[in-house]
């Protein structure tokens, strides 16, 4: 019963995640939309790392670039690197207070965006403008209000259940 | 609890396995997008994945458009009869501005009857809404609309608005299709200077305000406020669309040719409601020889005889054709 709640929670954070990264906003708020499936990710990787194998994320990252409709592949590329080393840092990253877990998500977003501008760089796009790189900060000030709501669900299934 | 399956996890990493199965999927996503930037099979396997993937752009745009319906719906008397003013007064303002286009195209009819050059346009168009937009640093700029292959939309149908050419439509689903406007890095739209009529390629650079121009030559004559219009040529868009206004001409970067921007006529950043056009362009090549060409016979019949005007071109043509054996 609780495996079964855990993983509706678990679908359910993602195709929210989906949603909201193709919702249409004003063009001012377009830069600030921070990557939700990535912050979503790092959650469940930090929290339950046996539900997110590399696998997974590169297959979401596939299902991500279909419905976002840029390069195929891209966006499995980065979610891949990041799943990577939020796995290999895990261990640290789970016992770090809330504002360093925020500043490690920042960075991790950050790198997420280097990469994310050298596959376009060798593709021979220009550069893009500087609001490219709002979102990361973005994300960061979503990153505890994220971290604290999953928690806080995920809570209260365990409760529910004894 | 979850617990138990964390203690089993070393504290640093699985080591050797899980970095070899980083570079397997990252060698897989650096082919898949290699073979995405150059390849075709793989947009028809995103056009098929785009039926699945379709109600997810609907539940994603339905918080927006709930937005709207409230706005509609909460706001107060004093609002309402103040728009009710403003509108009745823009209706009056619109139903004088028809009487006149009604009047000045009547004249129109009468004047190309008249000269009988080329039959009237007669465009069959379809209201579409725009039912998603997005414009990311590298996304193509497209919008998408309320229409699709039920109601017999097909690629490469032009789009326009009130004001002028927007663009043309890339993919299309069963209820839904995408448009890839004008100012699209990857399109380009043949025009002609309407007070010149010099020809050239209008280029999308990604931002939705500007156009560019590249590659005039330096002695044409070409100044702002100059109007472009589609020139028909290619085949895909239809003659004498409006297409934009150049803003400011200069020099390109090796000094060789001129390049010009300008500023799109339609609103690419603001349209709710455009139209797809369902007449395509001519298709590519000459047009079929014209049976009658003059003023109708009873109005010709007093001033000079028409023949000259068929005579000249044969002696332009046989030149050419013993020029080039």
């Amino acid at each position: 019963m609780r495996v079964r709640g855990l993983n509706w929670l678990f679908l359910g954070g993602i195709v929210a995640s989906f949603v909201l990264q193709l919702m249409p906003l004003p063009a001012v708020l377009l830069p600030f939309k921070p990557y939700w499936l990535a912050l979503v990710l790092i959650y469940w990787m930090i929290e339950l790392p046996e539900k997110v194998p590399l696998g997974l994320c590169f297959a979401l990252g596939i299902v991500a670039d279909l419905v976002g409709g840029e390069v195929l592949g891209e966006q499995a590329m980065r979610l891949c690197i990041l799943c990577f080393i939020v796995l290999r840092f895990r261990s640290r990253l789970r016992f770090f207070p809330m504002w360093q877990q925020t500043l490690a998500v920042f960075a991790l977003l950050l790198n997420d965006r280097i990469v994310y501008l050298m596959v376009h760089a060798i593709a021979g796009d220009p550069p893009p403008d500087l609001d490219f790189w709002f979102a990361p900060v973005a994300g960061m000030l979503a990153w505890p209000w994220l971290f604290l709501l999953l928690d806080d669900l995920r809570a209260r299934l365990r409760a529910g259940d004894t | 609890m979850a617990i138990p399956a964390n203690n089993t996890a070393p504290l640093f990493g699985e080591g050797a396995s899980s970095t070899l199965r980083l570079v397997v999927y990252l060698v897989i996503a650096v082919a898949l997008m290699i073979a995405d930037r150059r390849g075709d099979w793989l947009e028809r396997f995103r056009a098929a994945a785009g039926t699945f993937i379709e109600p997810i752009y609907r539940l994603a745009a339905a918080p927006s458009e709930l937005a709207r319906d409230a706005r509609v719906a909460l706001a107060d008397r004093r609002v309402l009869t103040e728009q009710n003013a403003e509108l009745s007064r823009q209706l009056l303002l619109a139903q004088t501005r028809l009487r006149r286009v009604e009047a000045v195209q009547e004249q129109n009819q009468r004047l190309q009857e008249l000269l009988s050059v080329q039959k009237t346009l007669g465009l069959s168009v379809q209201l579409a809404k725009v039912i998603d937009v997005d414009f990311g640093p590298y996304r193509r700029n497209t919008i998408m609309l309320d229409l699709g292959s039920d109601n017999g939309i097909k690629i490469g149908q032009p789009v326009i608005d009130a004001r002028g050419l927007l663009g043309q439509i890339v993919e299309v689903r069963p209820r839904s299709c995408t448009v890839l406007l004008i100012s699209d890095k990857s399109h380009a739209v043949p025009v002609r200077i309407e007070r010149t009529g010099l020809r050239t390629i209008v280029r999308g650079n990604g931002t939705l305000d500007t156009l560019d121009l590249p590659n005039i030559p330096i002695s044409a004559d070409i100044k702002p406020g100059d109007k472009l219009v589609t020139s028909g040529l290619g085949g895909r868009f239809p003659a004498d669309f409006p297409v934009g206004v150049v803003r400011s001409v200069g020099n390109d970067s090796t000094g060789m040719f001129a390049a010009a921007k300008a500023t799109p006529d339609a609103t690419l950043d603001r349209s709710a409601e455009v139209l797809v056009l369902h007449e395509l362009a001519n298709p590519v090549g000459p047009p079929a020889q014209a049976e009658e060409f003059g003023p109708p016979a009873a109005l010709a019949g007093s001033d000079e005889p028409a023949p000259p005007a068929t005579t000249p071109p044969a002696p332009v043509e046989d030149p050419a054709k013993q020029g080039e054996p």
